[in-house]
């Protein structure tokens, strides 16, 4: 009980922090410590949205843990394919949106599904139309920002990925190194072991160190927490080492209501006992709640931003550069400032500003041989 | 451990299965006819002399565990045999599909058991796994081939050699939930005509009660629509038909292994360990553990052999030796026995082999005619043309020495004028222009004659070095 109340402290902490240092210091009093303020009402009313994608396996109860996350029922009437339907499936990429509110916050949530993946029989290179489809939202954001009107652009990028990996073996399996490998660099990557009702403590804690050194070593780049404020106390502190030495989460959904020690909560009945999925001492799933929803999706926001985006755009504008000076066969003298959408016409005075440059450097090394033959 | 049923009527002996296999009496023969005794003779005392001799020989059993790495085979299997048998974990990471086959050697009450577990390493790691199953098969038919070798030996030993088939093949499927995956589909669909397949459910306390009757469910339609023949305990056996009956209602079991011990009550039992409660692996609520054991080893374990050897041995016994050519009957539907096919087969082989080396030796004889053919050709051009040669240098000889004799000539009668003229100067000594003149004559007309002899003598060599060239 005591980490769950350490935890809403700290999210009201984040909130009201700077309001009450606004009233001590009412002697030299500007007004702008009311800021913060601001920028809470302007971004309620705006309202905010999120992308997030699952992948994984089918059956590691990705869509039960959405909605044990969300407390909501995205999957209404799913149909689920056959194994041998299964045998030669293709990836499919399906989106669900759907738009939720608290206290007045508004957050439209999309839900990036991806049915098929690992499911089929050869599996090489399963995990391309979900690259492909990450980078494809990257580009049409690429275009809206480029272009003239930039009023209303939709943020379709994907602001997370979580990564259910399977409980039933030793550690990462070879389909699970290739996915996160093609995956860290464009999407905030987080893993989690899936169904974790299965382990015993003992041994969740077995396959988390086993986990941590494959992702060591196989040098995937995992979503890191941000390291807190030195000047944070020291509970939170202690918590976020907490927090961070759990990952990879292990996690238990759920989408029926027991009874449980005399409350209903959300949970898995067995002949042996109840498995509470909010019950910290039982799986993790309040940590990632927490971290997913709570304290982090507006940095995992802000990383898919400032690092993926921009790698990206870095990428694309790199290979526009290449692709224009290999149009021009020649090296020149000035380095070429790319529009975002060349077109034709400037297109066609650089290339002629460039041959007129040529041509002078060539008159002037000309001058030059001439004057060096004179002198002698 | 049971091994015979009362015996009903004229029972077989198989040559290495020590166990008797009476199902149904085979009825009476139509020359034999019923009689009464009037008193004990004692011959039903043969099952017992039977179970006392392979008690003596000792039994033994193979199986073959299926699934992905880390599902919980070896831990299965060490809660079955309530033993420890030294697994290590394999790695995620195999190229291929490999299996590991261990023997060992049990023994309870008086009773010997031979168990080799063979175990799949690597089982569906792979991103490609379409040539996964293909290992597992391999393996099979190559235990049924060593047997087979045996059988047709001429010195054989049946009666001690290993029997090495796999009798029970346990399919491990993960419990997701849903349904099979693609892969355990396709795996099933090869072996279940070579081996008696048993799907288990591994990991089965992650499903819960409504779950799991779901998926049970689920996966027996899927087995059943695609084909798959899984093994079936047998119904025709009074007494144990009805509880093999009743199992066959309850597969896929759903297992959870532990060799770990938990305190409950005042006992140890086998259990794992959970924060929110301990499901005990012999509990039946829990799960179907105890189900498995019984119907595995304590009922079946016979049937399981026996089918092994009557069903799965035979078919590829069969397709083995149609493949070679052997036929039960002819095209005039006549049995045909053994040693007429094989005399048969040697007599077409010997014929084959006869033909064979007449071809060759034909052949050769063609390409000896051929190859002299040729060299004759050649020789004949070559003679042709050292002819020819030899003529051009004799006419060119001939030529030549016709131009020394003219040269020769003219230089003899140069030397006659020569001396005529010096005849004529010794009359006039005046002329000493004419002397000059006639000595200039003369050195003009010397230096013709060296010319021409060079000339000659060139020509000459120039002739025998063409000769040689050309030859």
């Amino acid at each position: 009980m005591d980490a769950i109340m350490l935890q809403e402290k700290l999210v009201e902490r984040l909130l009201c922090h700077r309001v009450k240092t606004s009233r001590q210091k009412e002697k030299q009093y500007v007004g702008f410590a009311t800021l913060p303020n601001q920028v809470h009402r302007k971004s309620v009313k705006k309202g905010f949205d999120f992308t997030l994608m699952v992948a994984g396996e089918s059956g590691m109860g990705k869509s039960t843990l959405v909605n044990s996350l969300f407390l909501t029922d995205l999957y209404k009437d799913r149909k689920l394919l056959n194994a041998e339907e299964r045998i030669n499936q293709t990836v499919e990429i399906i989106k669900h949106t759907v738009d939720i509110e608290e206290k007045g916050v508004k957050l439209k949530l999309t839900i990036v599904d991806t049915p098929g993946f690992g499911d089929a029989v050869n599996n090489n290179e399963c995990w391309k139309p979900i690259t492909d489809y990450i980078d494809q939202q990257f580009e049409q954001y690429f275009r809206d920002e480029s272009g003239l009107n930039r009023k209303n652009i939709q943020d379709n990028r994907v602001h997370c990925c979580l990564y259910f990996i399977p409980p039933f073996g030793h550690g990462l399996r070879p389909v699970d190194v290739e996915f996160m490998k093609a995956l860290h660099e464009k999407v905030n990557v987080v893993p989690l072991i899936a169904k974790a009702d299965c382990l015993t403590p003992n041994e969740i804690k077995k396959l988390k160190d086993r986990v941590r050194e494959e992702i060591e070593r196989f040098g995937i780049k995992v979503y890191q927490f941000p390291e807190c404020d030195s000047d944070e106390d020291e509970e939170f502190k202690q918590l976020d080492k907490e927090l961070k030495e759990c990952c990879p989460f292990a996690v238990i959904g759920s989408n029926t209501v027991v009874e449980a020690r005399g409350q209903r909560v959300r949970g898995r009945l067995y002949p042996w006992g109840i498995v509470e999925v909010e019950n910290q001492s039982h799986c993790d799933f309040v940590k990632l709640r927490n971290i997913l929803i709570r304290s982090h999706m507006h940095d995992l926001k802000d990383v898919t931003c400032d690092v993926h985006y921009e790698n990206y755009r870095a990428q694309c504008i790199q290979d526009m550069t290449s692709k224009m000076t290999q149009d021009n066969r020649m090296e020149s003298p000035i380095p070429i400032l790319p529009l975002p959408t060349p077109d034709v016409e400037t297109d066609r005075l650089i290339k002629m500003k460039d041959e007129e440059l040529a041509r002078m450097q060539e008159m002037l090394n000309k001058m030059q041989q001439h004057i060096h033959d004179g002198k002698d | 451990m049971t091994t015979s049923e009362v015996a009903q009527g004229p029972f077989q002996v198989y040559p290495q299965s020590p166990a008797v296999s009476v199902k149904k009496g085979t009825g009476q023969d139509k020359n034999a006819r019923p009689l009464s005794l009037s008193g004990h003779v004692g011959f039903d005392s043969l099952p017992h002399q039977l179970v006392n001799k392979s008690t003596c020989q000792g039994f033994c059993f193979n199986i073959l565990c299926i699934g992905e790495t880390g599902i919980g085979k070896s831990t299965l299997m060490d809660t079955l045999f309530n033993t420890n048998f030294e697994n290590f974990e394999s790695s995620h990471f195999e190229p291929k599909v490999k299996l590991r086959a261990q023997t060992y050697d049990l023994q309870e009450s008086n009773v010997r058991l031979k168990l080799t577990i063979v175990n799949t390493v690597g089982f569906g790691d792979q991103m490609n796994k379409q040539e996964s199953y293909q290992h597992v098969v391999d393996y099979i038919d190559t235990q049924f081939e060593s047997y087979l070798q045996e059988e047709l030996k001429i010195k054989r030993s049946l009666h001690n050699y290993h029997d090495s088939r796999i009798h029970a093949c346990l399919y491990f499927i993960a419990p997701s939930g849903h349904s099979l995956k693609s892969l355990d589909l396709v795996t099933m669909k090869k072996l279940d005509s070579k081996v008696n397949i048993i799907p288990v459910i591994a990991k089965a306390d992650t499903i819960s009660k409504s779950e799991l009757h779901k998926f049970k469910i689920k996966i027996m339609s899927e087995l059943v629509s695609n084909g798959v023949q899984i093994y079936q305990f047998p119904t025709d056996d009074e007494t144990v038909s009805t509880i093999n009956t009743a199992m066959n209602g309850i597969l896929p079991f759903a297992v959870v292994g532990s060799s770990e011990e938990v305190k409950i009550g005042n006992k140890m039992v086998k259990a794992r360990q959970y924060p929110w409660g301990v499901v005990q692996v012999e509990n039946e609520n829990h799960c179907d553990f105890v189900k498995l054991r019984e119907m595995l080893i304590c009922v079946n374990m016979e049937d399981l052999r026996e089918q092994t050897h009557t069903r799965h041995y035979e078919l590829y016994r069969r397709c083995k030796l149609e493949e070679m050519g052997f036929t039960d009957t002819n095209p005039e539907s006549k049995p045909v026995s053994l040693q007429e096919t094989y005399e048969a087969k040697r007599h077409e082989f010997l014929g084959d082999l006869q033909r064979r080396e007449e071809e060759m030796r034909q052949m050769f004889v063609q390409r000896v005619k051929e190859k002299e053919t040729e060299l004759k050709e050649a020789e004949r051009e070559l003679q042709g043309k050292f002819e020819q040669l030899k003529r051009l240098h004799s006419e060119e000889k001939s030529k030549l020495d016709e131009k020394r004799r003219s040269l020769e000539d003219e230089i003899n009668t140069f030397s006659k004028k020569k001396a005529a003229t010096e005849l004529l100067q010794g009359q006039s000594f005046n002329t000493n222009a004419n002397l000059k003149k006639d000595k200039d004559r003369k050195k003009s007309l010397e230096m013709e004659a060296k010319d021409v002899n060079l000339t000659c003598d060139e020509a000459t060599n120039q002739n025998h070095n063409c000769c040689f060239r050309n030859l």
